[in-house]
């Protein structure tokens, strides 16, 4: 018995040093943005700052409408591509699971083989600039690579294999609906908890997209706030290498503090609802690993 | 034992009887039509996204030329695989993206199964779930911002390492956006800090699969804390270590994008240590023009990556068939 509350102790001592190692670089990022600018400039990047300030806060409220644009275009791609790929994952995975479908062995292996070969960025990137002119459009941040994964499609079809009886479906056929009044009125409601776990997924992947913003975006109005964050470190780098080979100074760039800050505002939503999603988050990636 | 496979037996029988029903059953086309057409955004859109660009691969034997367009361009033969594998290049990249994957196996692995182990052993509820939350929280950050946090660290003038690390043991400041032996180091702890407590998930899954009376059993055999791990947790893992580093194996060919290019900030320093595939064919498509040479590297991901899968997919189901993936 002493051994094992002697091993527990040193479990939780080794996890609450290897979770403050893990904690620490964020909380940099969050100090750094409340550093005062010219204490940042002098002492670099610092856990105990020798003077602290909302500078950097206060300049962002005024600065305000290019984040917030931003913000609102994170939000808009998030919502919009979640809603759009909860829908057309679940009515394409519906079919799947129907045993009296004709076609569900081929459409079984046409989504399949999507996660086992992949033709490339190239022939990709060529296709939805050239053919679908979808540069510089709202759709450009939610169609291409993330709408509809084979992976998500195989994991609806599986709950509904197996937590919905035929009897129900057929039930309901005998009660004269239609397939599509069946889906929407029955395994629609009763795929809640899955599409709670691909909603959760895909809208961080949303969220956090910034690659096909790389590709596709260069109009500033469409910048989401990872393309945003993008964008303002690549000028930095950029300016950078101007100012030493120009060997002038002075150029006005938004401050250190300033882009710690908005980073920490780009991943407060992610912290905001982290709490509430957790169990979710665990459970989906157990499901997700075991068998897609 | 012999419960869990007369079980799988009887799965076999039953799948095997629902198969034949299944032919009965099948609708005509007429009854398929209107699931046909439910199904018909999702059959479009993976058509457009994920079947027109593997017909495209033929891009990869021409000599693509912006002005004459996709189909009236010349076409080349194999001069762009011919000039792709006369570079350094395609060693480089070929090299990093296996190593760095080799490494974040084997590291991420190791790391995933000591969290796991250590998380299941703290008992109190509370606090699993507000370690797992902290160790968890690095994945949930876009590679961007990660980017902006090492660039907190590493920056030449103003990063904490430099600042105060290096600084108070005496040494130099050292430019690291443009240091490559530091870069290998750098990758694999960037990596192991967003991953290692995603990956843990799995693995804590399996050691309360774990039957209890087996570290019941062992504990009255007078086996220590220590030993039960060794001699009950880890021979009970294997399985699923051996499933996820054949699957890992399998994906050995695919970088992570935003870990090489967001991270080293694009420096061009570093591009020796830091240039996989996946930043090879970004490079060459966005930023250098190379159209011909970058979708000749795309088919090389392609072919190898898919026969990979295929290889590695093959190999779980001979020791594993459950969780094979077809």
């Amino acid at each position: 018995m002493t051994e094992s509350k002697s091993f527990n102790r040193a479990a939780t001592i080794i996890l609450t040093f290897l979770v403050i190692v893990t904690l620490l670089p964020i909380v940099l990022l969050v100090i750094a943005s409340f550093t005062k600018e010219q204490v940042l400039i002098q002492n670099g990047y610092s856990f105990f700052p020798k003077a602290l300030s909302l500078d950097a806060y206060y300049y962002m409220v005024k600065q305000g409408t290019v984040i917030v644009r931003a913000y609102g275009v994170s939000f808009l791609v998030t919502i919009l591509g979640t809603s759009l790929s909860v829908l057309i994952t679940t009515t394409l995975a519906y079919p799947m699971a129907r045993k009296s479908f004709r076609y569900r062995n081929i459409l079984s292996f046409f989504v399949f083989f999507t996660m086992l070969f992949h033709g490339g960025i190239v022939p990709s990137y060529i296709m939805w600039s050239r053919f679908f002119h979808i540069k510089n459009t709202l759709w450009a941040l939610i169609v291409p690579h993330y709408l509809v994964t084979g992976f998500n499609v195989i994991l609806v079809k599986n709950f509904y294999q197996n937590n919905v009886p035929d009897a129900l479906i057929e039930a309901a056929q005998i009660d004269g609906a239609s397939e599509l009044k069946t889906f929407y009125k029955i395994m629609f409601p009763l795929s809640r908890p899955v599409v709670a776990t691909i909603s959760l997924f895909t809208g961080l992947c949303y969220w956090n997209d910034w690659t096909n913003g790389l590709y596709y975006v260069d109009n500033e109005k469409l910048f989401s706030i990872q393309l945003l964050l993008m964008k303002i470190m690549n000028n930095i780098q950029a300016l950078r290498a101007n100012i030493v080979l120009m060997g002038t100074g002075t150029v006005e760039l938004p401050g250190s503090s300033v882009r710690m800050a908005m980073a920490f505002v780009g991943i407060l939503p992610i912290l905001i609802v982290y709490p509430f999603v957790q169990k979710y988050l665990v459970e989906g990636v157990v499901i997700g690993a075991v068998k897609g | 034992m012999h419960g869990v496979q007369r079980s799988d037996n009887g799965g076999k029988t039953n799948m095997a009887k629902s198969k034949t029903t299944d032919k009965k059953k099948k609708g005509s086309f007429g009854k398929s039509l209107p699931l046909l057409l439910i199904a018909l955004p999702g059959i479009v859109y993976l058509l457009i996204n994920n079947y027109i660009p593997i017909m495209g691969l033929f891009l990869a034997f021409k000599d693509f030329n912006f002005m004459k367009g996709v189909f009236k361009s010349d076409w080349c033969g194999l001069d762009n695989f011919r000039f792709l594998f006369l570079t350094k290049d395609a060693w480089i990249m070929t090299r990093n993206t296996l190593l760095y994957n080799i490494v974040f196996i084997i590291l991420g692995t190791v790391a995933a199964i000591f969290l796991a182990v250590l998380l299941c052993e703290l008992g109190n509820r509370l606090r699993v779930k507000l370690f797992q939350a902290a160790l968890l929280l690095p994945n949930l950050l876009s590679w961007v911002v990660i980017g902006f946090v090492a660039y907190a660290f590493l920056n030449a003038d103003t990063g904490f390492i430099n600042n105060t690390i290096m600084r108070n043991l005496g040494r130099d400041e050292i430019a690291w956006y443009t240091f490559p032996k530091a870069w290998p180091f750098i990758l694999v702890i960037v990596n192991l800090w967003k991953n290692a407590g995603y990956q843990s998930i799995v693995y804590m899954a399996g050691i309360s699969g774990i039957d209890k009376s087996l570290y019941e059993a062992a504990a009255l055999d007078g086996a220590t804390k220590l030993q039960q791990i060794f001699q009950v947790t880890l021979p009970l893992l294997k399985p699923t270590v051996i499933t996820l580093s054949i699957m890992a194996i399998g994906r050995i060919f695919y970088s992570d994008f935003g870990l090489f290019y967001q991270v080293p900030q694009n420096s061009g320093a570093l591009f020796n240590v830091t240039q996989t595939i996946d930043t090879y064919v970004y490079r060459g498509l966005m930023e250098l023009n190379n159209v011909g040479m970058s979708a000749a590297a795309g088919v090389y991901q392609s072919i190898i990556g898919f026969f990979l899968v295929l290889g590695a997919n093959a190999l779980v189901r001979k020791l594993d068939s459950d969780n094979a993936l077809f």
